[in-house]
């Protein structure tokens, strides 16, 4: 009869998560910047295939990695939000409580599944003036072990996030106009490449959660906006 | 409920079905009589004129012989370019309108990109067969569907049967219990060529009408301020009329047709 070999339990985990980090470093950093109209969510991305979604009014997804495992996060986040705003009221989908429910997904594929999830992502929610308790806006990042974060101001998932953090923290300040936003998180992307700079408007994946739209919050910015918010 | 669940695809109303039984909304276990005891809308139309189509509905609840509201919204928006308007059974008919919207969003979230027209309205279709068991006890709903149609450039319309059979109107169609007075006065003031204004100035006539000769039909009501809603549905997405212009068309009517002449 053949034994298996001991592995310690510290052993595996480790081996896990440089797997999935692994995986997570070959990709492009996405950065999500709050600013005075709401929150900004910057990616390069020069295929269709899109990083960045919407999953409620006021509920932005961006994840990074591998496509299919993210994206289907994406989609069981929609379907979240969607039967808990059916059941409960729109304004009770929360980001938080997606954040919270992501994490314990991740983590317990972490420790569960042979294969880890290569994947870390960011749940946006932006703030609403009108409702009680709803006015700040909130990030939050969920690694692939379900650690979870918030985050005040910016936060960045992705292959390069020291340089892109970084450059981050020197340079924001709260306030920014939505073009100024769009404007640093490129720049803080560019910092954080490793070919350093070949990012234009075609190239980028631009998304924002505006405070002043009524309902849906969610927009996603074209090819002509992001150029003129580059060039303005 | 965020890892539990077993659907992958992209309908909201099946994700209730199979993820969310208890949330699925089923009347079927009602008996018959229940369908005297709740509220039933009254009156809608829609029609088509130059820019899209127009859909509109009175305000009044009826529960038997008993007013139960009188300023229930059966005309919706159940997304930016599409509009459901409501009549018979007010429980059945206004979840399946939330259930609708909900769905609608839902698939263009999950696909990245909304249904056609024509697509909203099948969809729809196969809503109104699910609720059949309810419907042959006396639930019946039986909406209008109409919206703006990027794809073609113009105003389209259905109309349903109860096992969600679905018709598109080229003209104009109104159901409800004054449906009938309304079509009766929308064969004579519509043309497929009807300006915005001439449009809703034909609705609000079309529901007086109605209102004059149906009881359970609301129409205006002057004493409260309560007006008919009155939907455009364009290339420029949805637009609600404002309840002045709808008044001012009444006050107009109203003063046309005072015996000897406006006082």
């Amino acid at each position: 009869m053949s034994m298996p070999f001991y592995v310690s339990p510290e052993q595996v985990m480790a081996d896990k998560a440089e797997f999935a980090r692994k995986g997570i470093s070959r990709g492009k950093s996405i950065v999500a910047l709050e600013y005075d109209g709401g929150v900004a969510l910057i990616s390069e991305n020069a295929t269709t295939l899109s990083k960045i979604g919407e999953i409620y009014d006021r509920i932005a997804f961006a994840g990074v990695g591998k496509f299919s495992e993210f994206d289907t996060l994406r989609k069981i986040g929609v379907r979240f939000a969607d039967s808990h705003g059916y059941a409960y009221s729109r304004d009770d989908v929360r980001g938080k409580a997606l954040a919270n429910a992501y994490s314990q997904a991740m983590g317990e594929a972490f420790t569960r599944e042979m294969k880890p999830l290569e994947v870390e992502i960011i749940v946006a929610e932006v703030g609403d003036d009108s409702l009680a308790g709803h006015e700040n806006s909130a990030l939050y990042v969920v690694k692939f072990d379900g650690f979870i974060s918030d985050h005040k101001g910016y936060c960045v998932i992705g292959g390069n996030v020291e340089d892109v953090q970084g450059l981050l923290e020197s340079e924001y300040s709260e306030g920014l106009s939505q073009e100024a936003a769009v404007r640093l998180g490129l720049k803080a992307l560019k910092g954080g490449a490793a070919d350093n700079g070949n990012m234009d408007a075609s190239t980028l994946e631009v998304c924002a959660l505006e405070r002043s739209r009524s309902g849906r919050k969610f927009t996603r910015l074209s090819t002509d906006e992001v150029q003129g918010m580059l060039d303005g | 409920m965020l890892i539990r669940g077993n659907y992958q695809g992209s309908s909201f109303f099946e994700l209730l079905r199979t993820d969310h039984p208890t949330l699925m909304p089923d009347f079927s276990p009602w008996i018959e009589s229940a369908g005297v005891s709740i509220p039933h809308g009254t009156t809608v139309l829609a029609f088509k004129f130059a820019d899209g189509v127009l859909v509109a509905g009175d305000r009044l609840a009826t529960e038997g012989h008993r007013v139960a509201s009188r300023d229930v919204e059966k005309v919706f928006a159940t997304d930016e370019y599409s509009l459901m308007a409501i009549s018979g059974a007010a429980g059945p008919c206004i979840e399946m309108g939330r259930i609708l919207s909900v769905e609608l969003e839902h698939y263009e979230k999950i696909e990245g990109q909304a249904l056609e027209l024509e697509g909203k309205a099948n969809k729809l279709g196969q809503m109104i067969r699910q609720n059949l068991p309810a419907a042959m006890q006396g639930l019946v709903v039986v909406p209008l569907f109409a919206g703006y149609d990027m794809r073609r450039g113009a105003g389209r319309l259905w109309k349903y049967d109860i096992t969600g059979g679905r018709y598109e109107e080229t003209e104009f169609e109104a159901t409800g219990s004054g449906g009938i007075y309304a079509s009766e006065s929308l064969k004579k003031s519509w043309r497929p060529d009807l300006s915005a204004d001439e449009a809703i100035a034909a609705a609000v006539t079309a529901l007086t009408d109605a209102a004059d000769q149906d009881r359970a039909t609301g129409g205006v009501d002057l004493q409260r301020k309560i007006f008919p809603i009155v939907n455009l549905a364009t290339n420029k997405k949805i637009t609600r009329v404002d309840d002045a212009t709808v008044e001012q068309i009444y006050r107009a009517l109203v003063d046309e047709r005072t015996v000897g002449g406006a006082s």
